[in-house]
């Protein structure tokens, strides 16, 4: 079948299989050609597909057990993030770590070893792990932790899927009083400024959208999203502390034309919403999901794209470097790009790990429609991060080349020696990591 | 508290999700399979997400002469019955082997009806109670692809269909699910068409409505009730020389 990531770009002819239990995948392993483990697909690019075998593990979806007193779950890997919170939250515990959108798996979120907006302060996705069970190249199931088999541990947080595949894991989730999230918004009117409320911020959760079309003095402007988990006494009374499930959800049904989303038209939305939210700025209740997930309210947006699909381009940049290199790259976005139909800048605090992607320092992750154009840009948004120390997110990726991942990041030596000693080169292959040499 | 639900083959796909969309909806749960120790990660899964009590028990529809001692070894009688057992097998083998054959008959008419049957008797002297059987649209008109399986699935929603006349009067209520095509376990494998195919989700969901609201028959996807339709309105002469 034809297989792509969230981002429909690219598109890939892959065969898949989607095993009901450990003994069927085990036989997949042992028997089917170099394949990849697929989680939810959220990925935007080519990670979870390999045209020869791509395996969905939607199917282990179960719930194990959980500890009230230590906050520890533990799950099969196709459990979401969205189940997770919908069966805990009403009982008072939320993920310590949530990206932009609830509907990954668990074995997306540790193969990506995925952030938060409160990265600065808890850390990737791994801060919460306390233990996987990982299926390896001969369908042998191996415990794997701080402790047990280290190496295999570091390795399969972040290692987008290529250390074998990820069955089981035991998560530590966060005490919360409610479901609700006191959400402050500063309106910063240049780079400097979004980047100083950024540093300045205490909140547990901090983001910044910002406007992909400004230029000039402009450049770099965005609103400054805090958030802290409201506490009961923060609620007006009556209030209920777990708001009702998800709001309704809007769905996009049909591939917009190419032309639905055009430039001067979000040029003149990303200025109003700049505006208004500048207007409101301040502090207000909000429920958990729109904290975290405006997107998710609205289903399948990336069919907003239209049916040549989207790309993001993500990358971090250490501290000292960041400012002149995201100006460059805002200024070869919004100049020469013509624009990014959507702008997040996040602070990531320290990092530990073998290969995953958060370091100290600043990320920017950009939106485009994927075109002839969108793809020249981004080989020059590659070159402007390689020059200012950044290295890419490969959950976000389906376009770099072998060569710029190498440049960007010294840890690759290491990854692909960890799989050569494992003998996990020939059996885990995603397009990604045939393509980047992983 | 909220009644509990039987559900007879809740290892099946649409029978795991008709579990899980009960407990949401609170209620606790009796899961019967065959091998029903098997299901222990999905009673754990259960009782985890939605804080209800979930009990197993070891069923075979089949084994028709157990029924009665297998109703009365549940911890309660269930206010709601939900019958998820069919078995598709293979047409081609249903016609070359005769026992394979009657084994279909068997598995979606005799042991489903056996089993509702008896269930039917008990929630009539307790005055209450759903007995849900999902059938198929495959037994509105027998077609030479399926009609060792639809012939059954026809018995049992006539079966369906005589059990709620009965008791309409007796407050116990009989729903007859007539799903179209639905991706699972039974139709792996074979190309479906997506506008035509619902989810487990979809089954379970129209299922818990159909309960609540005291429906009798349910297509899960309407559509299907037009397909039907016009497949049943083509006059014989014509079908018996189609290929569909
Ligand atoms: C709207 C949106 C917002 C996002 N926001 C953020 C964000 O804020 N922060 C962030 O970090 N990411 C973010 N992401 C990216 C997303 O969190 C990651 O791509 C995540 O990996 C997706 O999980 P998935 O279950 O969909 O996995 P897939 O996309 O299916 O797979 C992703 C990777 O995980 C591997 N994988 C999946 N399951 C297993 C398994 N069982 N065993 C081994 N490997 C496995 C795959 O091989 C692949 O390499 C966002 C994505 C979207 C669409
Ligand atoms: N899928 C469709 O397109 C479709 C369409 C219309 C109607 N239906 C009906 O929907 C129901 C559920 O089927 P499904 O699609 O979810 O497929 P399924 O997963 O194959 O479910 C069939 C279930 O019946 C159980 N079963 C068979 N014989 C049994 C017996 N003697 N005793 C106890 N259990 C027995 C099987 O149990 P084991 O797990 O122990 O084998 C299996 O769990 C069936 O009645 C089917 O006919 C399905």
């Amino acid at each position: 079948m034809r297989l792509s990531g969230w981002g429909r770009y690219p598109v890939l002819e892959a065969r898949t299989h989607a095993p009901r239990d450990a003994a069927a995948l085990r036989q997949l392993v042992a028997t089917a050609p170099p394949l990849i483990a697929r989680g939810n697909g959220r990925a935007y690019g080519d990670s979870a597909v390999h045209p020869a075998a791509t395996v969905e593990m939607r199917r282990f979806d179960r719930m194990i057990a959980f500890d009230p007193a230590s906050g520890q779950l533990v799950a099969e890997a196709g459990v979401l993030l969205a189940d997770i919170i919908a069966a805990f939250l009403p009982r008072g515990w939320f993920p310590l770590v949530l990206p932009g959108t609830k509907f990954v798996t668990l074995g997306g979120a540790i193969a990506a070893d995925v952030h938060g907006k409160n990265h600065h302060r808890d850390g990737s996705f791994r801060a919460c792990v306390d233990w996987l069970e990982v299926m390896g190249p001969e369908g042998e199931v191996r415990r794997c932790s701080r402790q047990e088999d280290p190496a295999l541990f570091d390795h399969t947080l972040g290692g987008m899927g290529l250390t074998g595949i990820v069955l089981r894991a035991a998560l530590r989730l966060r005490p919360v009083e409610t479901g609700w999230i006191r959400q402050t918004t500063v309106a910063a009117p240049s780079l400097a400024a979004t980047m100083a409320a950024l540093e300045a911020a205490e909140a547990t959760y901090s983001a910044a959208w910002i406007d992909g079309f400004a230029t000039g003095a402009g450049l770099g402007r965005g609103l400054v999203m805090l958030g802290e988990h409201a506490l009961r006494a923060d609620l007006p009374p009556g209030q209920a502390p777990f708001p009702a499930g998800p709001r309704r959800r809007l769905s996009v049904p049909l591939d917009l034309p190419h032309f639905a989303l055009n430039r001067p038209g979000l040029r003149a939305a990303n200025a109003l919403y700049y505006r208004t939210g500048g207007r409101k700025a301040g502090s207000r209740l909000v429920g958990w999901d729109g904290h975290f997930h405006p997107l998710d309210a609205l289903h399948g947006w990336n069919r907003l794209y239209g049916r040549r699909g989207l790309v993001q381009f993500q990358c971090v940049l250490p501290p000292a470097r960041a400012e002149p290199g995201l100006a460059a790259l805002l200024a070869e976005t919004a100049g020469a790009g013509g624009g990014a139909f959507l702008a997040v800048l996040k602070r990531l605090g320290p990092q530990e790990s073998a290969f995953s992607f958060p370091m100290e320092g600043y990320t920017l992750a950009l939106d485009f429609p994927a075109n002839e154009r969108t793809l020249a840009l981004l080989d020059r948004l590659d070159a402007i991060a390689l020059a200012h120390g950044g290295r890419f997110y490969l959950a976000k990726d389906g376009r770099m080349s072998a060569a710029t991942l190498r440049a960007s990041d010294p840890r690759v030596e290491g990854f692909r020696a960890f799989r050569e000693a494992r003998g996990l080169t020939g059996r885990f292959r995603s397009a990604q990591s045939e393509r980047l040499g992983l | 508290m909220r009644a509990p639900v039987l559900i007879l083959g809740a290892r099946s796909d649409i029978g795991r999700a008709v579990a899980h969309e009960f407990a949401a909806r609170g209620h606790p749960l009796q899961l019967a399979a065959r091998d029903a120790a098997g299901l222990e990660p999905d009673r754990a899964d259960i009782s985890l997400r939605h804080g209800v009590a979930v009990t197993l028990h070891e069923f075979d529809a089949l084994a028709t002469a157990t029924h009665d001692a297998f109703v009365a070894g549940l911890p309660e009688l269930p206010g709601i019955a939900v019958c998820a057992v069919g078995l598709m097998g293979r047409q081609e083998e249903s016609e070359r082997d005769i026992a394979a054959a009657l084994r279909v008959m068997r598995s979606n008419y005799e042991g489903p009806a056996g089993i509702l049957a008896v269930l039917a008797n008990r929630f009539e002297a307790r005055g209450s109670g759903t007995l849900v059987g999902i059938s198929s649209v495959a037994g509105e008109r027998g077609r030479a692809a399926n009609y060792v399986y639809g012939s059954a699935k026809a018995g049992f929603t006539a079966f369906l269909s005589g059990l709620r006349n009965r008791l309409a009067r007796r407050g116990v209520h009989v729903v007859t699910v007539l799903p179209g095509f639905v991706a699972t376990r039974m139709t792996e494998g074979m190309a479906l068409p997506p506008r035509l195919t619902a989810q487990p989700q979809d089954v379970a969901r129209a299922i818990a409505r159909a309960v609540e609201r005291g429906r009798d028959v349910v297509h899960v996807r309407p559509v299907w009730r037009l397909v039907m339709a016009a497949i049943r309105a083509i006059p014989e002469r014509i079908f018996k020389r189609m290929r569909i």
